[in-house]
């Protein structure tokens, strides 16, 4: 007995050659979060360079095929001489483990306590609809400050704080789907049949909503990654000389005038990566789940 | 009139209790950050010394009674004394807050004022070159990091192009790249919703039905487009405006502006929490203050929205 594939429905519907182009156009951005994690990864191996190896004699040298030493800079080196591309290469593992790891933090609060919310209504759902207004009518980004300041910057609280603000959107939207599955009729079957809550719950309900998880978590994927750069870029984040984008950034701000590329090749990475995976979220959601448009 | 009230009292409730929950969540990071006395003393004073400014400062008493303490003083705007400035946080705090305003406001009109008419055109020119490369740009500009923007601003327009400064607050040019860099997310937000709510209303039958009396272009566009279009346009309008003040704290440490955002890190480095206390605090105000007079606004415009008495 599975699920009834309700939120998949209308797909078939839609279909057609638009379709045909989202699908293409999902697919291609989900290829392009693989390769970022490909690079990722295989960052020891692709970067030319040690990313933390400094060079005083080599200090902002501009992009170039053939440096001093006989060996490409393709991105230059940045004030210490370290080289740029290296630096983004290694720059894309801090974005995607604290993106990825916020992503499950955020996406297993928020699905968890909409997925009540919806469920169970009354008491529960006022605190937790409470609380996600209230974390709504507050600008999330002086939070992190206020906490990351008390705290100190470390890589964990970078994780937790950057997962946490972004549960609402899992929380909201998974609380109204809950609410209208809750009222179908295969869930009142199971439940006259004797199914448990959990049973329903984890066969019947967390299935339903699954695309819909996908989706916002895709979205989400891209919101952190920006916040991590953001707070990163404000020195509450990762702290140098591990390379992340929004360290880089900073870093490079010194010397904008003469060695713009220190700041501005991580910056296009990071704008790409997330004009790329929040366009990725839009298809997915136009493809799997349209009836999320606008919220 | 009573629905009017019926309206207005659950969203002054809801404003009120993220007024608290923001007291609350100031307090407990505070407590979080240990304890603040080795930092006001020279680290070789005595344990008595110690021990006076606890009780002084109302250390040694329960929490809970801490916690109603501090809520008075917050009602009171006394935040403590900003240990790097040695005068009280909020007058340190209030000194600031023109600049961060007056950023602000400017982003927000700007922002406003360019979306709104480019989204109109766009829809009205649906699947021209303009309407391509506007709703392009406006992508970008949703995805673009507001702090990448900035610094992007300044390499091509200050640096290179030597238009305007690169930072700090003065005449009218200091404000250009900042308020563009605040702005931009809104706008693009504007521009894309002001897009779509413009094609959802074209497709109306009452459009057809202006059009077919031989109603003049403009005129369908300005008083029956428009003009329903509105309410959606309005809602996001005002929404982008409260997000503004959460992206200000890039934006002032971008273009050294000296506004409460940029204190507000300044602070964290110089560990004077109750300066950072004050500037969050007062941040989530203006922010809970805004978005509930957009409420009360969209309320008047749209009568469909209050609750019927």
């Amino acid at each position: 007995m599975s699920a009834t594939p309700a939120v998949l429905a209308p797909v078939a519907v839609r279909g057609g050659a638009g379709g045909r182009r989202t699908t293409r156009l999902a697919v291609a951005g989900l290829a392009f979060v693989v390769l970022l994690g490909v690079v990722a990864t295989a960052a020891p191996w692709l970067a030319p360079h040690d990313p933390e190896r400094q060079s005083l004699r080599g200090r902002l040298g501009r992009p170039t095929l053939q440096a001093a030493d006989g060996r490409a800079r393709l991105l230059g080196t940045d004030q210490l001489g370290r080289d740029v591309l290296s630096r983004v290469i290694y720059g894309a593992r801090v974005s995607l483990t604290v993106g990825l790891s916020a992503v499950v933090i955020g996406g297993l609060v928020g699905a968890g306590l909409g997925i009540a919310a919806g469920f169970r209504r009354g008491f529960t759902d006022t605190v937790i609809m409470t609380l996600a207004d209230a974390q709504l009518a507050f600008p999330f980004i002086l939070l992190a400050i206020g906490i990351i300041a008390v705290l100190g910057p470390s890589f964990p609280t970078l994780i937790v704080v950057v997962g946490l603000s972004g549960w609402v959107s899992y929380a909201r939207i998974l609380r109204a789907q809950v609410i209208v599955l809750r009222s179908r009729e295969f869930v009142e079957a199971i439940q006259a049949l004797g199914g448990s809550v959990t049973r329903v719950i984890l066969r019947h309900v967390v299935p339903n909503v699954l695309s819909t998880i996908v989706v916002i978590a895709t979205l989400e994927l891209a919101r952190s990654i920006v916040l991590e750069a953001t707070l990163s870029f404000l020195g509450l984040g990762i702290q140098p000389p591990t390379p992340s984008w929004g360290g880089m950034i900073y870093e490079g701000r010194e010397y904008l005038d003469s060695a713009w590329w220190i700041s501005t090749f991580p910056g296009l990475v990071l704008m790409l990566t997330s004009l790329v995976v929040s366009r990725t979220g839009d298809w997915l959601r136009d493809l799997l789940d349209p009836t999320l448009r606008g919220e | 009139m009573r629905g009017l009230l019926g309206f207005l009292v659950p969203k002054l409730l809801r404003a009120l209790v993220a007024v608290w929950l923001v007291t609350t969540v100031v307090f407990v990071v505070m407590r979080l950050s240990g304890d603040p006395v080795p930092l006001l003393l020279p680290p070789d004073a005595p344990t008595s010394e110690i021990m006076r400014v606890r009780r002084e400062l109302g250390l040694d008493r329960a929490l809970p009674v801490q916690y109603a303490t501090f809520a008075a003083n917050v009602l009171r705007g006394d935040f403590g004394r900003s240990i790097h400035f040695r005068e009280p946080a909020f007058s340190v705090v209030k000194g600031y807050l023109g600049a961060t305003v007056e950023l602000g406001l400017t982003a927000f009109f700007i922002a406003a004022l360019v979306a709104v008419p480019i989204g109109l055109l766009s829809a009205i020119r649906r699947n021209t070159l303009l309407d391509h490369v506007a709703m392009g740009v406006a992508l970008v500009g949703q995805a673009a990091p507001t702090f990448f923007l900035g610094i992007l601003f300044i390499l091509l327009l200050s640096l290179k192009a030597d238009l305007f400064p690169t930072g700090g607050r003065g005449d009218w040019k200091n404000l250009v790249l900042p308020a563009l860099t605040l702005g931009a997310f809104a706008m693009a937000s504007i521009a894309r919703l002001t897009r779509s709510a413009v094609l959802e209303v074209l497709r109306a039958d009452y459009i057809r039905t202006a059009r077919a009396k031989g109603l003049a272009e403009w005129l369908v566009i300005v008083k029956h487009t428009l003009k329903n279009a509105a309410l959606p346009i309005v809602t996001i309008t005002g929404l982008q405006f409260g997000t503004l003040l959460g992206g200000a704290v890039v934006t002032e440490t971008v273009f050294s502006w000296p506004g409460i955002g940029r204190l507000a890190i300044q602070s964290i480095y110089n560990r004077d929490y109750p300066v950072v206390q004050c500037a969050v605090f007062l941040s989530a105000i203006m922010f809970i203050v805004v978005n509930f007079a957009i409420d009360l606004f969209y309320g008047l415009l749209d009568p469909r929205v209050r609750p019927r008495a």
